[in-house]
């Protein structure tokens, strides 16, 4: 995907200015009634998804402490695993994000609330709630595009280091918790230079991270496993398992939300000045669905209506599905493309794009079967080659897209 | 502290806490028990009773954690109304000694009182309810009076009943005149004139729709000897102050014990945005409403207590700006660097205002 203000084929240059506001307008209408309509029904759903995901951990738990037996290792593993992934998406996310401060429980607060994950809520908060809900999809803002380690857009410039990019990404899938954290620490950055490392903001950070990270491995790397007895070392392997599933499942999901083909990005300075209505518009076009039942939309913390999230972060997730329908409504009245799909879909969509730009631009569409021995020549010269040898490779692609485009 | 100075009951509880991090141990037993001892103190609704067409009485289970109270005290419960916790406060008023370790309050609606008529109308027997300490300085002294004079009104007399329903025995002449409507709308209408028919107690009704509003000196006539009486008044505000003003007139200002359950609205200031610098939330608020009720209104939890003004329960810190009391009108300003503690409650913003919270 190229940055949408360079694109041939602008899929907003049929929109005025006023066309912007009125959608701006109708979307702030449907938030509205929402907002006006939330009632004793949301808070009872969200207390029943607290309660199952609870007790489930706890029954869980219990079944793994004699997880030595096969078939209570499968059951126990299952079982923790969907509440991992409960805990998260559905109740976790969603509360970090002021879901439910509508209802002053303090219990159920987004100022209050700590999640079973290594980055601890304030800091995630602040990474994901401020900067990747407020400057998303914009390259250079929103280090959710590629988290800072992975090249998923055209005008990120290529470097042979991105050929590794879809193993970095598996791997970052695996340990995703982890990756959030070190994230959320910008932790490449404030890593580099002597002076950041040193700043004591990033260093009491650091030191809070740690310590979530200690408290969250001796519980399942230790209390638990010690707890089962002589099941210590399965119990030790099935926690292992349920935060690699947790950690899998919740990495494709976040996966589909902005990485699939045909999900728009922006450039830096096409933000300066933003409207209300440009802001929405940038969240309907970068932001991706998918389709599935009702369990699937539970279990993904219903951020498989990523589109209604994005336009209204605020919102009880249980709502979005009401709303879709209205949101999509919009979308086919002002000719705007609603990027929905199923799970299989959206994750093999996004994955193409990891591995099409872990190459450089345009090679992917350029080789066949016939071409092969030739195109990989041309990159293996580009990637034992200079600087030169890309730029000369990058100018070569832009002016056959020129002429293609001429034609 | 060491480990070695660890007893075994702060291992056990560390362990768990362990096994349970992020959350606590209390946040999955108050799965299964939330009214065990330690819990946050909650309780259970177990009967609901109407007194009147609109006032109902409500028996309620505290948790363990629950101390007994002294009759005339409130109570604070915290419902959740259309799914928004909201937090009121109300006299109890039952019997000790007659009572299973249940206690109760009488909820009256009140027009567009979002609590009280979800509280007379909405609310069900296995409820369970957020629940408060009973506090209150409306109270008999220990040594009691040997001439008592209880002036209520409408439902001013909730903290009156839970003091006779206890101690009537222990006041040797007890007067008490209540003012209401008619007589079908007297809360606890039944349980006083039978009290008043034992001889036990001189009950002086007064309904308004006959009578008119009850005046301090009418209340001179009907009780000539109101010099010697230590007097309890409970109802609205116009009805206390004017008590105040009589009381205050005759000399006799320290011999008057009032109980309100609302702050009196005297003066509206001009509103302003009410910033809260940890959470970084600006509350656009009006001048007549207090910062309190404002930021909850957006969603912020806010600390609280009894809402008119007494308990101090949610004074915060003011960094810097301008707020007024909504009962008398009176300024408060601070300088970056005063922090002066306010009580949201009763403050409504006078300007811009940066709050410590």
């Amino acid at each position: 995907m190229t940055a949408l203000q360079k694109k041939s084929d602008n899929p907003v240059a049929h929109l005025s200015a006023a066309d912007v506001e009125e959608i701006g307008r109708r979307l702030d209408a449907i938030r509205q009634e929402v907002v006006d309509s939330r009632g004793a029904d949301d808070a009872a759903y969200i207390r029943k998804v607290i309660d199952v995901q609870r007790k489930l951990e706890l029954a869980s738990r219990a079944v793994l402490l004699l997880s030595k037996f096969p078939p209570a290792w499968i059951i126990g593993t299952a079982g923790l695993s969907v509440a991992k992934i409960l805990e998260n998406m559905e109740i976790g996310h969603n509360i970090l994000h002021g879901q439910w401060d509508w209802m002053r429980d303090p219990k159920i607060h987004s100022t209050t609330w700590e999640w079973d994950m290594a980055s601890p809520a304030e800091q995630w908060k602040h990474s994901h709630n401020e900067l990747h809900h407020t400057y998303t999809n914009v390259i250079g803002k929103d280090n959710d595009l590629g988290y800072g380690i992975m090249r998923v857009d055209e005008d990120q410039k290529w470097i042979p280091l991105y050929l590794a990019q879809p193993l970095w990404n598996f791997v970052n899938a695996c340990f995703f918790e982890y990756g959030i954290a070190a994230y959320d620490l910008e932790l490449g950055k404030n890593l580099a230079t002597e002076e950041r490392r040193n700043d004591p903001k990033f260093k009491a950070a650091a030191k809070q991270v740690l310590k979530k990270i200690r408290k969250q491995a001796t519980k399942d790397y230790l209390v638990h496993p010690a707890l089962s007895g002589p099941s210590f070392v399965p119990t030790l392997a099935a926690n292992f398992v349920a935060n690699l599933v947790r950690n899998l499942w919740s990495h494709s999901v976040i996966m589909c939300g902005h990485f699939p083909e045909g999900v728009e990005t922006y450039e830096k300075t096409s933000i300066d000045g933003e409207t209300r209505g440009e802001w929405y518009l940038r969240q309907m076009l970068g932001s991706a669905n998918i389709s599935g039942s009702k369990a699937m939309h539970v279990m993904t913390g219903n951020l498989s209506h990523q589109v209604e999230h994005h336009l209204f972060p605020d919102l009880p997730s249980n709502r979005y599905a009401e709303i879709a329908p209205k949101v999509k409504a919009i979308f086919d009245e002002y000719g705007l493309r609603y990027h929905t799909a199923s799970l299989p879909k959206q994750v093999a969509s996004a994955w193409h794009k990891v591995f099409r730009l872990s190459l450089p631009n345009g090679w992917m569409a350029a080789t066949t079967p016939a071409n092969a021995p030739k195109q990989v020549a041309q990159l293996y010269k580009l990637t034992t080659g200079g600087p030169k040898v890309r730029r000369a490779y990058d100018r070569a692609q832009r002016a056959q897209a020129e002429q293609a485009l001429a034609a | 502290m060491t480990s070695t100075g660890l007893g075994l009951r702060d291992r056990v509880t560390r362990l768990v806490e362990a096994a349970t991090t992020p959350l606590l141990p209390r946040d999955y037993l108050d799965l299964f028990a939330p009214l065990r001892s330690g819990a946050d103190l909650r309780g259970k609704v177990v009967a609901k009773r109407h007194e009147t067409a609109d006032a109902v009485t409500v028996v309620i289970r505290p948790g363990r954690g629950w101390r007994e109270h002294v009759p005339g005290q409130y109570i604070r419960i915290g419902v959740d109304v259309d799914g928004v916790r909201q937090w009121r406060a109300y006299s109890v008023t039952s019997d000790r000694a007659a009572t299973d370790g249940t206690i109760s309050i009488c909820v009256k609606a009140i027009p567009d009182g979002k609590v009280s008529n979800h509280v007379v109308r909405e609310l069900r027997p296995g409820t369970v309810i957020q629940l408060d300490q009973a506090t209150g300085e409306f109270t008999l002294p220990a040594q009691r009076p040997a001439k008592a004079l209880f002036v209520t009104a409408g439902s001013g007399i909730t903290p009156v009943m839970g003091m006779l329903r206890n101690h009537l025995d222990e006041l040797p002449d007890a007067v008490l005149v209540h003012s209401a409507p008619t007589a079908q709308d007297v809360v606890f209408g039944d349980e006083l004139r039978a009290l008043a028919a034992s001889g036990r107690l001189r009950l002086v009704e007064r309904h308004t729709e006959r009578d008119g509003f009850l005046k301090p000196a009418e209340l001179a006539e009907l009780v000539p000897d109101l010099h010697e009486r230590t007097t309890w008044a409970c109802g609205p505000a116009g009805l206390l102050e004017s008590l105040e003003e009589h009381w205050a007139a005759e000399g006799i200002a320290d011999q008057l014990l009032i109980e309100q359950f609302r702050p009196r609205v005297l003066v509206t200031g001009e509103g302003g945005a009410v910033t809260y610098n940890k959470t970084g939330t600006t509350v656009e608020s009006d001048g007549a409403t207090p910062i309190l009720d404002a930021a909850e209104e957006a969603g912020l939890i806010m600390p609280s207590g009894c809402r008119m003004g007494i308990c101090y329960g949610c004074v915060l810190p003011l960094r810097e700006g301008a707020v007024r009391d909504i009962r008398n009108g009176e300024l408060t300003v601070a300088a970056p660097g005063d922090g002066v503690l306010v009580q949201t409650c009763i403050s409504a913003a006078a300007g811009a205002c940066d709050i410590d919270h």
